[in-house]
């Protein structure tokens, strides 16, 4: 498992450049072309990532999370799990950085508790939603977003409640 | 939605700081959130100017669209919208399967490039297409077989065994991207 994801990424970029070579493109040039892209892209990236991480770090950094999900502890400490895993399933899609970090703290107690091994589990199960929704619609002049952010957000609640019971099946 | 959201998060952290005496470390995260942000983009760019380059080579000699004709196919029944062998096909099947291998960071170029080539199609360039949602979705659920930096921190943290999480992500990670499908499906159908 971990052979495989440190060699495919070298493996790809062989490639690329030896197939790229034997259709005769101008490689360089090419390569000179993308990168410029690159930068233009994380230029027009820039102002949405601001906004959010703003807005994000005033939210997590009052503490709010913690005094909404003090009172439901005892109810989960008799299953056997830490309430500091709803904090964890909140902040997951609005936050990688700040959902690793919950991860982290859950883990450092005990990394072969159900709490853990729920916890790894529903970080896993889902990507950082609003991140991505802002990155990639940021990217291209999008406002008008519809019904993405409902559809993503929809999937990562059903990802951690499905994460629930299959913890559950699996190790307990 | 997002307005709302970008409102209520401010608001809230605001009044709650002052209230439970926490709001000197909210005056700090005013200033401090655009270096923050700032710190984020450096650690993207580099990865990003990169990839792009080699995305490039791999445009210029046609690779795309061979890989966007193989894996189209399962593909295709997810996007309707896209017109037959359109790059951006394969553009969303390298980020998929790029993804899958827990690259993530390697993952998002082809992603940007992917919502590009989505944009050249799109008639109203404000409002997001419906392949650019399902493509979203399928992004944002996280699709992941190895997720590297969870098991890297289960390894630090001195884990018996830091893969047996593989099996349980898997499966809620995959009943997250269908569920998500579906609903993005159902709302599309009910909006028509």
């Amino acid at each position: 498992m971990k052979l495989i994801s440190i060699i495919t990424l070298p493996i790809i970029v062989l490639f690329i450049i030896i197939y790229g070579s034997i259709k005769k493109v101008d490689i360089y040039d090419s390569f000179v072309k993308g990168a410029k892209e690159g930068l233009v892209t994380s230029f027009n990236i820039f102002p949405y990532m601001i906004s959010m991480v703003f807005a994000i770090n005033i939210f997590t950094k009052s503490n709010f999370l913690n005094f909404i999900f003090k009172p439901i502890e005892p109810i989960l400490n008799n299953i056997n799990l830490s309430s500091s895993i709803f904090p964890l399933i909140f902040l997951r899609p609005i936050s990688g950085n700040g959902s690793l970090v919950i991860l982290n703290n859950i883990l450092a107690i005990n990394p072969d508790n159900l709490t853990s091994l729920l916890a790894s589990t529903i970080q896993g199960s889902t990507d950082t939603t609003i991140y991505i929704l802002t990155l990639y619609f940021g990217s291209v002049g999008i406002k008008k977003i519809r019904h993405a952010l409902k559809a993503g957000l929809f999937a990562d609640l059903m990802g951690a409640i499905f994460a629930f019971f299959i913890v559950y099946i699996l190790f307990s | 939605m997002i307005n709302i959201i970008w409102a209520i998060l401010i608001i809230i952290g605001i009044i709650y700081g002052a209230i439970s005496g926490n709001i000197a470390s909210i005056n700090n995260e005013i200033f401090t959130s655009g270096k923050t942000a700032l710190n984020m983009i450096l650690e993207i760019v580099p990865v990003l100017v990169v990839w792009m380059g080699l995305m490039k080579i791999a445009e210029d000699s046609n690779l795309l669209t061979k890989i966007s004709k193989i894996i189209s196919k399962p593909l295709r029944f997810l996007f309707p919208s896209i017109p037959k062998g359109h790059k951006s096909l394969g553009l969303i099947a390298s980020n998929i399967a790029i993804n899958m291998l827990g690259l993530g960071s390697a993952a998002t170029p082809f992603g940007l490039k992917a919502m590009e080539s989505l944009q050249e199609l799109n008639e109203k360039k404000d409002t997001a297409t419906d392949a650019m949602i399902t493509f979203l979705v399928i992004n944002t659920s996280g699709v992941t077989l190895i997720p590297t930096t969870i098991i890297s921190l289960r390894i630090l943290h001195h884990s018996q065994n830091p893969y047996i999480i593989i099996p349980s992500a898997i499966l809620a990670t995959t009943f997250a991207t269908i569920s998500g499908l579906i609903f993005d499906y159902c709302y599309r159908r009910r909006k028509k």
